[in-house]
């Protein structure tokens, strides 16, 4: 197991490394003159050859990266030439409500999504299956910036019952309680679609294992077939579903922009589409870098919770 | 050259042939041409917004601001600068529709360059490229769709483009992966050896054999195409005011949300129609076009083998004889299956009777039935498309086809066990093997966790599996193939079966392993007297272990009788082709003799003897009606006419 995580490690790097050149390539790929976009049509010539030395453009591409790289590991992501603040003070303070509100959202399309691609599976072709089936199709068929708008005016104008935004400062008084207030529609509107393509995966991946001879050989053991389900096949089913959740960590990571827009969140996506409105470059690459890499991340984790739960991982 | 050559035809004809079935399968759907319906209608809507008597949409009336829905003049209402919303409505829906369809047109051909330049060219370039697309797939899909429109800044074009981006991936990785497959087949080479030029085999070979994934991957995305354009377009990043998406109309309603609704909620519900009649299209063109889904290869199989009702399975068997108190007694057993809109009769009407303490084997090739009829016996053919039709499966005298799902549990690994054939497979892979062997003593013996992994452990002293209580612990993955199916051996023995039913169950091994595992299974069943269901499509194996055997053919017994009868003086002309199949108990010479021609398939039997086409006894009564297995001697049966004849 140990082995496992060090080469799982190892695997991380090269992939952190291809992201920060993709993330580095943007900036530096931007038609006409990188630090004229970043400063805006009305920036003087003197400021823009300022800009232009301060991100070392007159600079070789690679040594470029090089320093760039050298800044970030130093907790350098440059400065925020409209908020007037380096990036990384930022970031900071908006990666919290984006990682517990697409946290939230992921576990509860986990909770709903799983059981009920389960169920979908089990009472195949059942009224059951097919109730679950037709909200699946309309679930990954809804744009989610409308269905919070829906919910908004459902939930928070009509029935008043929850706060429909205003969520400024996340730690600006109110405790847990009011946070979660603020984050019930948030979440739920964005574990919708989530969850939906996880309970069509779950379905998938339980009739795939319910169709393996294993199964066909716990039910000439005479087992429940309660048994089979669950302690055959779910078990087995697992495994094949834990790496789609962390793809959909990915998913929902991004349609967190969505949801932070409609529900005025203030998290690193509603940061992300202001900046670029703003043309604030620097704060959007070190957005999307930061989230790719806490994204990187999930999917190690994801990779390493698939190792425990099947033997033959740990073995190849 | 001729011989690949010849490869390259079939390839192409069989392509030819391909599609039709696909289509049809595709109009048989009802899910998909509702979705062709849905969008055809919204997309003919769209076409002819420029002809529909509408208003200009971007006619703006200041004094008419904000009109609800069912206006005079204003179907649907105006926005906030007094613009009539269906106007706006229809020519949004093209520009979505059409944005949607070209990305994902230009995705999957950016996509399927690199991904059939990868699988064609292999090594370096392979390795290079998919790092590439690794890197791109690594970031949050819309978070490097996001990134894109930063660098290149806001506008309908421009976020068209970071989408077509962020989806190349999905396309490169389909199409490799289905183009290395074909890469590595056969007339690929016969293609590279014809000395054809690379783009010839590239776009005379490859794209067409790919082609239907690629036709998946594009209808299953443009409907993300579409809501993803959207959102950009909502977040202000995609289409610019004026000019309206979708999206963009649903981003300037999101201010007016409280005052009026509607302006954001019915372009909202033009994207959900939208995308809702693309999935249902996509969905159906899947169905009809992924070979792993025609033949209903999705389908869960149920706890038990569905079977008709009994007065239905009884119609036309005789009444039940004294061996209707046997162990096992099978009486014309018929099991099908039903595939689209064929039937194959896999078991077509079987026989067969196991006393206590007896070893029967069925003997027959692959296709002939051996395996379905023991499968049947406990219920466990998959269902759908499994279905026992006819016939009765008694165990001393109860009917296991209609006995309650509770009380056929009982039976299973109880009275009746099984080995399988694939150790390989049939055992859990994420289960320690004597927690499986255990599972049985638990279920049938009633012990605790702790008595019966004790006894699972003796079991695998008994099935002579070293270390017993170490093995125990071990994952199948960790054994050799030997050793598992030992384990599936020393399950089937768990509770002291009456009887086992062993499907070929020493095919999986080699040949050393296969003698040691069979004399282990016989001996073992001997010492604890459980009669023995042997299948096998080795003579040699079942001589040596069986007292009578049951020759199938065509789904049906050609030949019964004691073992060394049968192999003395066969009765039937398949039965004494099979056995100059084998070297050892067929001819002193030692001349293996293959039967010419391939067995019938089973939802296209012919009239009379299945057998009389490979036959070279046949004669024109062979094949003019049907033909009973009757009796030639004692104890022993024969369905050939000829079956007297010297």
């Amino acid at each position: 197991m140990g082995g496992l995580i060090l080469r799982r490690l190892a695997q991380v790097v090269p992939v952190l490394f291809g992201v920060s050149v993709v993330v580095f390539l943007v900036i530096n790929l931007i038609p006409g003159d990188p630090a004229r976009a970043i400063l805006g049509t009305f920036a003087t010539p003197a400021t823009i050859a300022d800009v232009t030395h301060q991100l070392g453009l007159d600079r070789p591409l690679p040594v470029q990266y090089l320093v760039w790289v050298d800044n970030l590991l130093h907790g350098d992501f440059g400065r925020s030439y409209i908020l007037h603040k380096p990036v990384i003070d930022e970031i900071g303070a908006r990666l919290f409500p984006t990682l517990l509100l697409a946290g939230t959202a992921l576990v509860l399309a986990s909770v709903v999504g799983v059981p009920l691609g389960i169920l979908a599976a089990v009472r195949q072709d059942a009224a059951a299956d097919r109730i679950v089936t037709l909200a699946v199709l309309v679930g990954i068929s809804t744009p989610s910036f409308w269905l919070g708008m829906l919910l908004i005016l459902w939930f928070g104008v009509r029935l008043a019952w929850l706060p429909v935004g205003g969520m400024t400062e996340m730690f600006g008084g109110g405790g847990p309680l009011d946070i979660a207030r603020h984050l019930v529609l948030p979440a739920a509107t964005l574990a919708a679609v989530a969850g939906a393509v996880l309970v069509r995966l779950t379905r998938g991946a339980m009739l795939e294992v319910l169709r393996q001879d294993y199964v066909r050989t716990a039910r000439a053991k005479g087992l429940s077939e309660r048994r089979v389900v669950v302690r055959h096949a779910f078990r087995n089913a697992v495994v094949g579903i834990v790496p789609v959740i962390g793809l959909q960590a990915g998913f929902v990571l991004g349609g967190a922009v969505y949801v932070e827009t409609v529900f005025q969140w203030p998290g690193i996506g509603r940061m992300l589409v202001s900046a670029i409105g703003t043309r604030d470059i620097l704060l959007v690459q070190g957005g999307v870098l930061v989230v790719a890499c806490a994204y990187v991340l999930i999917n190690l984790l994801t990779d390493l919770v698939q190792a425990v739960l099947d033997p033959r991982i740990v073995a190849s | 050259m001729s011989a690949p050559a010849a490869s390259l035809t079939v390839t192409r004809s069989a392509r030819r042939f391909a599609l039709p079935p696909a289509l049809t399968r595709l109009l048989h759907n009802r899910t998909a041409t509702a979705g062709a319906l849905l969008l055809a209608a919204v997309a003919l809507v769209a076409l002819l917004a420029p002809v529909l008597p509408l208003q200009p949409p971007d006619a703006s009336h200041l004094a008419l601001r904000l009109k609800p829905v069912l206006t005079p003049g204003h179907l649907l209402g105006t926005d906030q600068l007094g613009r009539d919303i269906l106007s706006r409505l229809l020519w949004g829906t093209r520009l979505s529709l059409a944005v949607g369809v070209f990305a994902a047109l230009m995705s999957s051909l950016l996509g399927s360059t690199i991904g059939l330049a990868a699988a064609y060219r292999g090594g370096l370039v392979d390795a290079a490229l998919m790092r590439g697309i690794d890197t791109l797939m690594a970031f949050p899909y819309l978070l490097l769709a996001l990134a894109i429109v930063a660098a290149l800044g806001p506008g309908l074009f421009n976020a068209m483009m970071a989408i077509i981006v962020v989806n190349v991936p999905f396309f490169a990785r389909g199409v490799r992966g289905a183009a290395l497959s074909v890469v590595r087949a056969d007339f690929m080479a016969a293609a590279r050896l014809c000395g054809l030029s690379d783009l010839r085999i590239v776009f005379g070979e490859l794209l067409p054999n790919v082609m239907p994934g690629i036709v998946i991957g594009v209808s299953t995305t443009v409907g993300w195409m579409i809501l993803e354009t959207a959102g950009l377009s909502f977040l202000g990043l995609g289409a610019q005011p004026p000019q309206a998406d979708l999206g963009g109309m649903l981003g300037e309603g999101r201010n007016l949300l409280q005052v009026a609704p509607h302006v954001a909620t019915i372009p909202g519900l033009v994207i959900l129609l939208l995308a809702i009649a693309i999935n249902l299209l996509g969905d159906g063109l899947r169905d009809a076009l992924d070979p792993k889904l025609k033949a209903g290869g999705t389908a869960r199989s149920r706890a038990r083998t569905d079977a008709a009702s009994g007065e239905e399975r009884r119609r036309g068997l005789p009444a039940p004889l004294a061996l209707a108190r046997l162990p096992l007694a099978l009486r014309g057993l018929r099991t099908e299956f039903r595939v689209g809109r064929s039937v194959y009769a896999a078991v077509g009407g079987v026989d067969i009777a196991v006393a206590r303490g007896e070893a029967v084997g069925i003997v027959g090739e692959s296709g002939s039935g051996k395996t379905v009829t023991a499968l049947s016996v406990l219920g466990l053919v998959a269902s759908p498309p499994g279905r026992i039709v006819g016939g009765e499966i008694l165990h001393h005298g109860e009917d296991l086809a209609e006995v309650p799902l509770r009380r056929l549990q009982d039976v299973r690994g109880g009275r009746i066990a099984c080995v399988f054939q694939d150790p390989g497979t049939s055992l859990n892979p994420l289960i320690p093997v004597g927690e499986q062997v255990a599972e049985v003593v638990r279920r049938h013996a009633g012990l605790g966790r702790r008595a019966a992994m004790a006894r699972a452990v003796s079991l695998l002293d008994a099935v002579m599996i070293p270390e017993p209580a170490e093995t125990a612990r071990r994952y199948p993955h960790e054994m050799s193939g030997g050793q598992r199916q030992r384990v599936g051996i020393a399950m089937a023995l768990a509770d002291d079966p009456e009887i086992i039913i062993a499907d070929e169950p020493t095919t999986a091994l080699d040949v050393t392993t296969q003698a040691k595992v069979l004399r282990l299974l016989n001996d073992l069943r001997r010492e604890r007297g459980s009669a023995l269901l042997f299948i096998s499509h080795d003579f040699g194996v079942i001589a040596s272990l069986c007292d009578r055997v049951h020759v199938m053919y065509g789904g049906r017994v050609v030949e019964s009788g004691p073992v060394a009868e049968v192999l003395r003086h066969p009765r039937h002309p398949y039965t004494r082709r099979l056995l100059a199949c084998v070297p050892a108990l067929g001819s002193r010479t030692g001349r293996v003799a293959p039967i010419p021609g391939l067995p019938p398939s089973t939802d296209a039997l012919p009239t009379g003897c299945a057998f009389a086409p490979r036959c070279d006894r046949a004669l024109p009564a062979c094949t003019s009606g049907d033909i009973a297995l009757r009796p030639v001697g004692p104890d022993r049966h024969a369905r050939c006419i000829r079956a007297d004849d010297e």
